[in-house]
């Protein structure tokens, strides 16, 4: 118990060290730019003191449960045992479907959860006059998601580079931003950003960092990373040819 | 407000960090029963752990919505209207710098990497805590230069994929140089740095700054600023990676 009583106490020094940056940025513009007292001071000081202690907390809890969740999920699920083999079976990549089927239910099921998500496909709705149905988009997201991230885990058990399909991706990318409709282009590049959750980094980071420990010739410092680009690509490809599909649906029922 | 209906907010918050870890919590039951069958090792330590993630996600968010985000958005608001560049200029990258420093996400990040990448021999033992603070030093600054980007073009009216393909040829010209044991996390650091803290303070200033400035839209060009600071990290993480590898 003392243990933990150590550890938070270090955990609050960093915090308070990590949100003084802001601190000071408020409180100087609010004083020196603006020259204006800082509105509701008791409110901000009482939502200050919330900031760092929940902070504090969630980086405790971190530790103690997210990222021991997704390493020993992947150390599980690549465990010899498991996949019921020797050292041939190890290293062929169809022995370890049940790590992709669990990336892909992980991915789908955070994304349509994921509130900042639910804001946009809301405001691509607005934007596109209607075009965009907000749960149509939802469900094309969080399919990306669970797409890009059993392709991430494909990608670390074949050791493959990263950066293969990540310019394939790119590509693919930019070829749909000329096609697409312009006003929904910033939309579809923000929505990248927005799928990947505090909650969810931590795990899918310790996925495949336990996976490319488990799996026999892979490296976690060239393979461990990675599925969480995967994840904040896919949206985008997946957003620009729902806009896409819809337009030309519309298209073609109006001929 | 009374204590009854504080304590109903409270609720409220607690219901929504709880539905953040619902769907991951069902998949992992699901899989621990049916597909491993077998008990999940340190239950005990893991759930008390998930309790704490809830406990502290509530305070965390329930302290940004009382008194960050309205001092954002209101920050946001006064410095577009008041039509100074230069301190809007120094705002945006403080902004972008100070709330990416404080991102939960990047924090756990930057400190498994270290951990990683001192375990395959790449960095010395005792050079971690520095390699995890140069970590999120970087992508903190690369965040702030990707607002002020991000802002000139609103008020320039740049058009976004230009920018956005050109940032994309410049992350496909690092990949070649950089060395092969940055280029995965350098990848994942653009979509670590945008999620609780940043994107609805970036959002607001985005939002903001159309709403003010004449002939734009909100809609249209409020959004964008996301991109940026989702792509300039990796660009950045992986000169870190040269410098350090």
């Amino acid at each position: 118990m003392t243990d933990y009583f150590t550890d938070f106490a270090l955990i609050l020094f960093y915090t308070l060290r990590d949100v003084l940056p802001i601190l000071v940025l408020i409180v100087s513009f609010q004083i020196f730019v603006l020259k204006q007292p800082i509105p509701h001071l008791k409110r901000v000081i009482i939502g200050g003191v919330y900031v760092v202690l929940g902070l504090a907390l969630f980086l405790l809890g971190l530790e103690k449960a997210l990222f021991p969740v997704g390493e020993i999920m992947a150390s599980q699920l690549s465990d010899p045992s498991f996949i019921g083999s020797t050292g041939t079976e190890l290293t062929n990549w169809k022995s370890y479907y049940w790590i992709y089927i669990f990336a892909a239910l992980i991915g789908f099921s955070t994304t349509i959860a994921e509130p900042s998500l639910i804001a946009v496909a809301i405001k691509a709705n607005e934007v596109s006059g209607g075009t965009v149905n907000p749960w149509g988009l939802r469900i094309t997201v969080a399919i990306g998601v669970a797409f890009a991230l059993a392709l991430g885990t494909f990608r670390i058990v074949t050791g493959t580079p990263l950066y293969i399909y990540i310019m394939v991706g790119y590509i693919i990318v930019i070829i749909q931003t000329f096609f697409a409709p312009k006003k929904l282009i910033a939309l579809a590049y923000d929505s990248g950003g927005v799928t990947t959750s505090t909650v969810t980094v931590p795990i899918v980071a310790a996925l495949g960092l336990g996976l490319s420990s488990a799996v026999p010739g892979r490296n976690p410092a060239i393979d461990g990373f990675g599925l969480i680009a995967f994840a904040s690509l896919f949206p985008i490809i997946a957003v620009l040819g729902y806009t896409q599909f819809m337009n030309m649906k519309k298209r073609i029922i109006k001929n | 407000m009374n204590y009854k209906s504080y304590f109903l907010v409270i609720l409220k918050k607690l219901w929504a960090a709880v539905t953040d870890l619902i769907p991951i919590i069902l998949v992992v039951v699901f899989f621990q029963t049916v597909v491993i069958q077998q008990p999940f090792p340190q239950i005990g330590e893991v759930i008390f752990g998930i309790l704490l993630v809830i406990v502290g996600l509530m305070l965390f968010i329930e302290g940004l919505e009382m008194g960050l985000f309205p001092i954002g958005e209101s920050m946001a608001y006064a410095l577009a209207k008041k039509g100074s560049l230069f301190w809007l200029m120094v705002f945006s990258f403080m902004l972008g710098f100070s709330t990416t420093i404080a991102e939960p996400a990047l924090i756990a990040i930057a400190k498994e990497a270290s951990v990683i990448s001192s375990g395959a021999g790449l960095i010395d033992d005792n050079q971690k805590e520095t390699y995890a603070m140069g970590l999120r030093l970087t992508v903190a600054f690369s965040v702030g230069l990707a607002i002020v980007i991000g802002v000139l073009r609103i008020l320039k009216g740049w058009p976004l994929h230009y920018l956005i393909i050109g940032g994309y040829l410049l992350v496909m010209l690092m990949t070649v140089i950089a060395p092969k044991a940055i280029i995965g996390l350098a990848y994942d650091a653009g979509g670590v740095t945008t999620s609780t803290i940043t994107v609805p303070l970036v959002t607001a200033l985005g939002i903001g700054l159309a709403t003010v400035i004449k002939g734009r839209s909100p809609l249209l060009d409020g959004f964008g600023l996301i991109a940026f600071a989702s792509l300039l990290p990796m660009i950045f993480v992986m000169a870190y990676g040269l410098f350090w590898f």
